[in-house]
């Protein structure tokens, strides 16, 4: 066992695992925070684009929006996110990050209105009573206790992402799902080598779930 | 509570300028995207009227996407009855008295709530094709309703045990109160109440079964979006052939999301359950959909309904 493991890279597919899931979560919180902003703007079309975008990303499959990105966007419409001459796997996990980024960039959209939706009204009356003026009373009184409020669903939705990262094999990105498949195909279909995968995921999200709600918690509201 | 009225005031003629214009430029922008997608479709001529007409035909429907669709169904719903079975066994034992049988039942759920559900699949798949020697397509079939019924299932034990915890102490109490030991108190009395509370959760992890049945493209499991790629060789039109599949999709799982919305208001309003049914389910599982969005949604249609109803029984007055 330790032989067929010892040949295959399965340190560098977990790399490329974070890889994609450590850019994808910063582009899903740019374009969430993006979508998250039109939603509770008082503008009611911005709410609307934001609600359309939000619902129908939501309820398409990831699996979708991923095999679109490449068959669709990279092969026949030819959009290029890296220099033509770049190598394919470049372009692939390109088109990963930016498919898993707007997927997910819905849920941390919902995540972080789902805080704003966490503050009592009363919070934002007592300040205007008090006499702060709108800007003090948003970044005063409302903001803070919204993201504190975000924390725990922004952290699930971290989770998730990471584990949404092995539909990338699907569009041929060499991460942990992919490697695996290669490895049971070939060598062998022992539950050893699945374990070992799914410990990988187990150590990457553990500490993610620990840390967020050990977060939330301490930095919950006491009301 | 909406959002608008915690943060922003009324808006004095100053703001209502300002909102008109980010009215203004928020619909150029999203005409500009869409205008833009368009024309690089046409670009490449994916306008053109013969990859589209294929829709129209009937045979388009009756030999590739419909038994894609069928298929996709099957999974989804085979996946769900057997994830509720799996939901129902694994929360009651982490609600047991027995302390080791809570704790390797706690132990099992988080694992496969960890593990991605892609990763289940692929091992399953080869696993039974060839280890066990299943042919090909039911190996597939199998795989993908392990591979869901596994992390569905533990998403339904988390309900399950959240559900019961949600119940007042009371009902619980009364329980013993009355000389039902600890087992029965949950069978008779906790139980019934938690999982019609959960019902409507239940119908909202659909959705996710939905979603992520097509992960058997994967391993071969002939699923729509597979159907999509045989329609897209035949016909060259693999773009289109995406797009009405992703709108199949957000349909069916829109028409889910406002069933499952219904059936929230309905069991809340019949009161069998001393818990109130939520639909959040994928707040826990996906992270998105959190309370304010069902919240925000069904104070509008509850409100629709009760004006209907209002209207229903003035009619009524009128009439007799």
């Amino acid at each position: 066992m330790l032989d067929i493991l010892s040949r295959y890279d399965i340190l560098g597919a977990f790399w490329m695992t974070i890889q994609l899931a450590l850019w994808s979560a910063i582009g899903a919180l740019v374009l969430g925070t993006i979508l998250a902003v039109m939603r509770v703007s008082p503008v009611a079309v911005l709410q609307k684009l934001g609600a359309l975008y939000v619902n129908v990303t939501r309820n398409t499959p990831l699996t979708l929006i991923l095999v679109f990105c490449v068959l669709g966007a990279f092969y026949i419409l030819q959009w290029r996110l890296a220099p033509a001459s770049a190598p394919l796997s470049t372009h692939t996990f390109l088109w990963a990050i930016f498919g898993l980024s707007a997927y997910h960039a819905a849920f941390v959209c919902e995540a972080l209105r789902s805080g704003v939706n966490t503050v009592p009204v009363g919070q934002a009356e007592a300040a205007r009573a008090i006499g702060l003026t709108f800007t003090q009373s948003l970044s005063q009184v409302i903001l803070p206790q919204a993201f504190r409020g975000a924390i725990a669903p922004l952290g699930s939705v971290l989770i998730a992402l990471i584990k949404n990262t092995t539909v990338a094999a699907i569009i041929g990105v060499k991460e942990a799902a992919a490697i695996m498949r290669v490895i049971i195909e070939n060598e062998t279909g022992s539950l050893i080598v699945f374990f070992i995968f799914a410990l990988g995921f187990v150590i990457l999200t553990l500490p993610v779930g620990v840390g967020f709600t050990e977060l939330s918690r301490r930095l919950a509201v006491k009301r | 509570m909406s959002a608008q009225a915690v943060l922003f005031d009324a808006p004095g003629p100053k703001a209502r300028l300002r909102h008109r214009i980010l009215t203004i430029l928020g619909l150029i922008a999203a005409l500009g995207l869409i205008g833009w997608f368009l024309w690089q479709l046409n670009e490449t001529n994916q306008l053109e009227p013969n990859l589209w007409s294929p829709f129209l035909r009937a045979e388009t429907w009756t030999q590739y996407l419909l038994p894609g669709l069928v298929n996709t169904l099957q999974a989804a719903v085979v996946s769900i009855l057997f994830a509720m079975a799996f939901g129902l066994v694994f929360g009651m034992g982490r609600l047991s008295q027995v302390l080791p049988l809570r704790w390797v039942c706690g132990v099992i759920v988080e694992f496969f709530r960890s593990v991605p559900v892609l990763l289940m699949m692929i091992f399953t798949f080869f696993f039974m094709a060839r280890n066990l020697g299943m042919p090909g397509a039911a190996a597939s079939f199998w795989a993908v309703v392990t591979g869901l019924t596994l992390y569905n299932g533990s998403v339904i034990a988390e309900l399950v045990r959240s559900g019961v915890h949600q119940l007042p102490k009371g009902q619980g109490e009364a329980g013993l109160a009355i000389g039902l030991t600890p087992g029965q108190t949950l069978r008779s009395i906790q139980l019934p109440q938690a999982l019609t509370a959960m019902l409507p959760a239940l119908m909202s992890q659909l959705v996710v079964v939905l979603k992520d049945s097509a992960l058997g493209t994967a391993i071969t499991y002939p699923e729509l979006i597979a159907s999509g790629r045989q329609l897209g060789s035949r016909f060259g039109n693999v773009v289109a052939a995406y797009i009405v599949i992703g709108l199949i999709f957000v349909l069916l799982n829109w028409l889910l999301t406002i069933a499952a919305g219904r059936l929230e208001r309905f069991i809340n309003r019949r009161g069998h359950t001393a818990a109130t049914a939520r639909t959040g389910a994928s707040t826990l599982v996906e992270g998105g959909a959190g309370p304010g969005e069902f919240g925000a949604n069904v104070a509008d249609v509850v409100e629709e309904e009760v004006t209907d109803r209002v209207e229903a029984w003035q009619d009524r007055h009128h009439r007799e």
